[in-house]
């Protein structure tokens, strides 16, 4: 196994994480910390991952990898609502919204037939899937939470005019749904001309045919975007309600200006 | 006195073990100003939305021509009870559709042009971008968004403390008109004792979330004018 020369050689490009705390030290930005804490937690989360991987292909049984899916799930929604943590039910939300939109999109293109169910394809996938739904649920949340205290003014004075919780936050549910889907439209826009994506990249590497990398990536990209969407609107949906009462009132604690 | 407009009971209203109005009582006779007047801090913006349930009170009862308002519906309560804030807050990509909002989600119609004439405005101003006008002036449009579904009752929160003197002197106008015109029932909420003296026919002061006393202007100042001023002034 060439394994272990592989894991060595990249260590080697930990001079340019050098070179990033360097500039991070010129610049007095203070972030050497936080660029060494990312670099240990990645090392050692893709280790045990790969080991994970490695000890679920060994497996072949679809049972645990649905399994490994649900934590990186439970994971995921567990780091989004630590980020929006002053928002009610964020991880209960999350969760939920997270986990539909990897299953509905998982699922339908296993049902299509465009991925076979096996572990190879579902937990990389799987795994793009949840990452992506889970940036896009933390924006969602925090711009929500965020907008409903600076624009408390608005908020208030379409309830006085009798208009609902719901139809009282929709501009501002807009714009959050808005900000969580433009980063990935414009990836998808831009895709192959400003940079290759990742999976297409890695499998390009690994010695596949380009145009079975590009179908895949297509594949990736579409449902990236189906399920990102499906997270941010979930999230939209579920979420404002934590700041409002049953009787459309802005709820005590949600503090303004 | 006939059955008044709105009768506030021994309300209470409290966030994280601070109470904000620790049992106030108040009358508001139908087709008078009435002012709340009182330092700040004192829990008057607070009472104004326990009366239209923007806030719910923890105890204690709103009534609105003898029902209580607790036992309606929110939407339809703040669509017979209309709101004015410190800030206008218009949204909308005109003041046509800034002032039509409330009317529109209610489904009911209005004209917009009509209302512009009624707050005192220029009819033909409707296309424009709120953000455009002044702040005076979007002031006005809000007290016509707030018409446009026909309250029976008007609240308005300090709705001139975000405005130039002579802004000021033109909404007070227009509340004095609106109040004769329309024989609207108001509750004006003011920290400004001289304004209370222009606007109102009768004065609720409060204190540290508590009701002092209630008073027709003419008594108000005779009274209480001193005691009031010392209040606000914060000196007790």
């Amino acid at each position: 196994m060439e394994g272990l020369q592989t894991v060595g050689s990249a260590l080697l490009t930990l001079g340019l994480v050098a070179v990033a705390i360097a500039l991070s030290l010129y610049e007095r930005l203070d972030l050497e910390r936080e660029i060494g804490v990312a670099v240990v937690r990645s090392f050692v989360q893709l280790a045990a991952i790969g080991y994970v991987i490695n000890f679920i292909f060994g497996l072949e049984s679809i049972g645990a990898v649905a399994l490994l899916l649900a934590g990186m799930v439970l994971f995921a929604a567990w780091t989004s609502a630590r980020r929006a943590g002053d928002v009610p039910r964020a991880f209960v939300v999350v969760a939920l919204a997270v986990g539909v939109a990897a299953v509905a999109t998982l699922g339908l293109l296993l049902a299509l037939g465009v991925i076979p169910a096996t572990a190879r394809y579902l937990i990389p996938l799987g795994g793009m899937v949840i990452g992506n739904s889970m940036n896009a649920a933390s924006l969602t949340l925090t711009r929500i939470r965020d907008d409903v205290r600076e624009q408390r003014p608005k908020v208030e004075a379409a309830l006085a005019l009798g208009a609902t919780s719901r139809q009282a936050v929709s501009p501002i549910l807009k714009t959050a749904l808005q900000r969580a889907l433009i980063p990935l439209i414009d990836a998808t826009k831009t895709t192959g001309i400003i940079f290759l994506p990742g999976a297409m990249v890695g499998m390009i590497i690994a010695g596949a045919d380009p145009l079975e990398a590009v179908r895949l990536q297509i594949v990736v990209l579409y449902m990236l975007l189906g399920s990102v969407s499906i997270a941010a609107i979930l999230v939209g949906t579920l979420s404002y309600r934590s700041f409002f009462t049953p009787s459309h009132q802005i709820r005590k604690g949600v503090s303004g200006e | 006195m006939d059955r008044p407009k709105i009768e506030v009971r021994r309300l209470r209203y409290g966030v994280g073990g601070t109470e904000i109005l620790a049992g106030v009582d108040a009358l508001v006779p139908d087709g008078d100003v009435t002012a709340i007047v009182g330092p700040s801090g004192a829990g008057k913006s607070t009472l104004l939305r326990a009366i239209n349930r923007l806030v719910e009170p923890s105890s204690g009862e709103v009534y609105l021509d003898g029902e209580a308002t607790g036992s309606l519906d929110p939407l339809e309560l703040r669509r017979r009870v209309g709101m004015v804030f410190q800030i206008p807050a218009l949204f909308g990509a005109s003041v046509e559709e800034a002032i039509l909002y409330g009317a529109r989600i209610a489904g009911r119609s209005a004209h917009a042009g009509r209302l512009l004439e009624l707050v005192g405005l220029d009819p033909s101003m409707s296309g424009r971008a709120p953000e455009t006008l002044s702040v005076g002036q979007q002031q006005r449009v809000s007290v016509a968004r707030a018409l446009a579904l026909e309250p029976e009752a008007l609240l308005l929160d300090e709705p001139t403390s975000a405005l130039d003197e002579a802004a000021r002197r033109k909404i007070e106008d227009l509340v004095r008109e609106l109040n004769a015109r329309l024989g609207l029932t108001m509750v004006f909420v003011s920290h400004d004792l001289s304004q209370v003296g222009r606007v109102a026919d009768r004065v609720v002061l409060l204190a540290e979330g508590k009701s002092v006393g209630e008073w027709e202007r003419e008594d108000f100042f005779s009274a209480a004018g001193e005691r009031a001023r010392r209040l606000i002034a914060g000196r007790h």
